[in-house]
């Protein structure tokens, strides 16, 4: 239909010895968000970098909002929103004048400026706070500001990179709605996240990231469906008790039920939607099993993560390194 | 051009409002003359001669405006390199504003705070005894070519800025340059007792160049004879040698700042 906002084809880029970005191939349709998701050091940044003008690539071409990343960097600047890892603010000044700094170098004119900066306070929810330095800010309330600073000349294309890392989850639930507000309005969002759940929230699309390389892509859910989609999991007080979970669990599928003796759980992939879940339900009461917990689960984006990376992403700092290393055997096997 | 204007001095307003809101800096930028002042000219000039029997007060004064300017590189170097280490370069380089304003709005800013160092180290050295000689016009012209040096060094210390890119290297690595530019410079002493090689490398310091043609025009006598260009036409020399400074810093620096990324 129309050209894709955000387009890059080939990027690659060296730092020394060190390959932080290889062939990397990336298309963000207008009004839609794509999510970059990878562990610490894939090169999220990096591309981030280069698609607003940051940073030359070694290779390979991008455009955005229709403009020539590499030729024209200066129409490029004049489309896009930056917000960095870091709340670039300065904490020495207000909410309110790091807002109209912006708005006067954008060349809004001083009055402009201060209307726009208003009118982005408001928005964000920061109009109390507006005139205290930002340095007494919380950590969402200066990601907002800055989020606030990267909207003032109402770019149609916004890069977020981890946009909510470090925050608690009541502020990042704050931010992911106002980043939904922009969406909304029609912005294109190109979002680097490390936490699996932020890509679910908030894109359209995700694309894979490890070691300098895209490595999958795909809406959330299909990514999902590639590592198998929903699994019905039994857990049972009595290990006796197990092997008639597990007999059961077979009747649904063609493959073997996964059994944890330790936690005493049982589970698989589960096709028959509601029927089959109640069919089980049924076999255990008459086979007079009570279970300890009995829940569908949903494979997430952790579990997509794993499975394509071989580890786990790094946000998600709870993982059992057995089970990566499990995973990374898997993935081995798996490519052999 | 009137772009890279109205937003070099939006920045500067931004600097300005950075030491309304820490007034200590400023007190730091008021101490330190103050203090070099009052141990250089008072202290020191109880015990130290000038050849050709003039005071020392009336010596040292350049000497020590010229050693405060020095102090410019390290105020605009640190300040550099936190803009870059917290992301405030990253935005402003997104942003579709030349990368000079944003380079000319720190170095105009950090040569307005010489200016500020300037008059509180006159007063306190007319306190001690130092007077210019040579009409208000002269006295001007000194004290516009001393900012102009701040200007200059700050120029070179945003280039270190971007370059080193760590505030903590910013401010070890400017006080090894800055020691051996201010002591071995005609600023505190004559160079007549000098060994040739290092009185040839103390005569073309910039710095004492500068001190020699701020020593003419308060009227304060060289304190020296000496056959070396920039000593013989310090004045000329001085415009000279730090048009020649930003002419070399001010492109360096704009490079730096085009490729800055912060320290990883």
């Amino acid at each position: 239909m129309t050209e894709p906002a955000v387009s890059a084809e080939g990027l690659s880029k060296k730092y020394g010895d060190f390959q932080a970005l290889q062939d990397v191939n990336l298309s963000v349709p207008a009004g839609t968000v794509l999510g970059l998701l990878g562990p610490n050091g894939a090169g999220k940044t990096t591309t981030v970098r280069i698609l607003a003008t940051l940073l030359t690539p070694d290779a390979g071409q991008a455009t955005v909002a229709g403009q020539d990343v590499l030729r024209k960097p200066a129409e490029v600047r004049k489309r896009i929103g930056l917000t960095g890892q870091y709340a670039a603010v300065d904490a020495r000044l207000t909410g309110r004048e790091n807002i109209e700094l912006i708005g006067v170098l954008l060349h809004l004119g001083r009055k402009a400026a201060k209307v726009r900066a208003a009118e982005l306070l408001e928005q964000f929810e920061l109009t109390d706070a507006a005139d205290k330095l930002a340095k007494n800010y919380s950590g969402g309330m200066r990601r907002r500001l800055d989020l606030a600073a990267s909207l003032v000349s109402r770019p149609p294309v916004l890069f977020l990179d981890e946009p909510t890392t470090g925050l608690d989850l009541t502020s990042r639930m704050t931010l992911w709605r106002m980043v939904k507000e922009q969406v909304d309005s029609g912005v294109t969002v190109l979002l680097t996240t490390q936490y699996l759940e932020e890509a679910d929230q908030l894109a359209n699309r995700v694309a894979v990231i490890d070691k300098g390389r895209l490595i999958a892509e795909g809406t959330p859910d299909e990514l999902k469906r590639r590592v198998g989609g929903d699994r019905l999991e039994v857990s049972v007080t009595d290990t006796s008790d197990l092997a008639v979970v597990t007999t059961a669990l077979a009747s649904l599928s063609a493959e073997q039920p996964t059994v944890d003796q330790d936690s005493r759980t049982a589970s698989i992939a589960l096709s028959g939607g509601i029927k089959a879940i109640a069919s089980i339900s049924a076999e255990l009461e008459a086979a007079g099993v009570e279970p300890l917990d009995f829940a569908v689960r949903r494979s997430s984006m952790d579990d997509v993560f794993l499975a394509l990376t071989g580890h786990s992403s790094a946000a998600s700092d709870d993982g059992d390194p057995q089970q990566q290393d499990l995973n990374a055997n898997e993935k081995e096997a798996q490519s052999v | 051009m009137s772009e890279v204007i109205t937003d070099s001095f939006a920045l500067v307003g931004r600097q300005m409002r950075h030491i309304k809101r820490m007034p200590e800096q400023l007190i730091g930028l008021t101490i330190l003359p103050v203090a070099f002042v009052v141990v250089f000219g008072y202290l020191f000039g109880s015990a130290m001669k000038v050849p050709g029997g003039q005071s020392y007060q009336e010596y040292i004064m350049a000497g020590i405006f010229a050693q405060v300017m020095l102090s410019t590189i390290s105020t605009t170097a640190v300040g550099v390199a936190g803009d870059l280490s917290n992301g405030i370069v990253d935005r402003f380089r997104s942003l579709p504003i030349s990368r000079t304003s944003v380079l000319l709005g720190r170095t105009m800013s950090d040569a307005t705070l010489c200016t500020w160092s300037c008059a509180v180290m006159a007063v306190v050295g007319y306190g001690i005894g130092w007077r210019a000689h040579e009409g208000v016009l002269k006295t001007l012209a000194a004290f516009a070519l001393l900012v102009l040096m701040g200007f200059t060094l700050s120029w070179f210390g945003a280039l270190l800025g971007l370059v080193l890119r760590s505030p903590e290297t910013v401010s070890a690595m400017s006080s090894i340059i800055v020691m051996p530019l201010a002591f071995l410079s005609n600023a505190f002493i004559p160079l007549d007792g000098l060994p040739y090689w290092l009185r040839t490398i103390a005569e073309w310091n910039p710095l004492s160049t500068v001190v020699s043609a701020c020593r003419e025009l308060f009227g304060n006598g060289t304190g020296a004879t000496s056959d070396a260009l920039p000593a013989q036409y310090p004045i000329p020399g001085a415009i000279l040698l730090l048009g020649l400074m930003l002419a070399i810093f001010i492109p360096l620096a704009s490079r730096a700042y085009q490729k800055a990324a912060a320290a990883r």
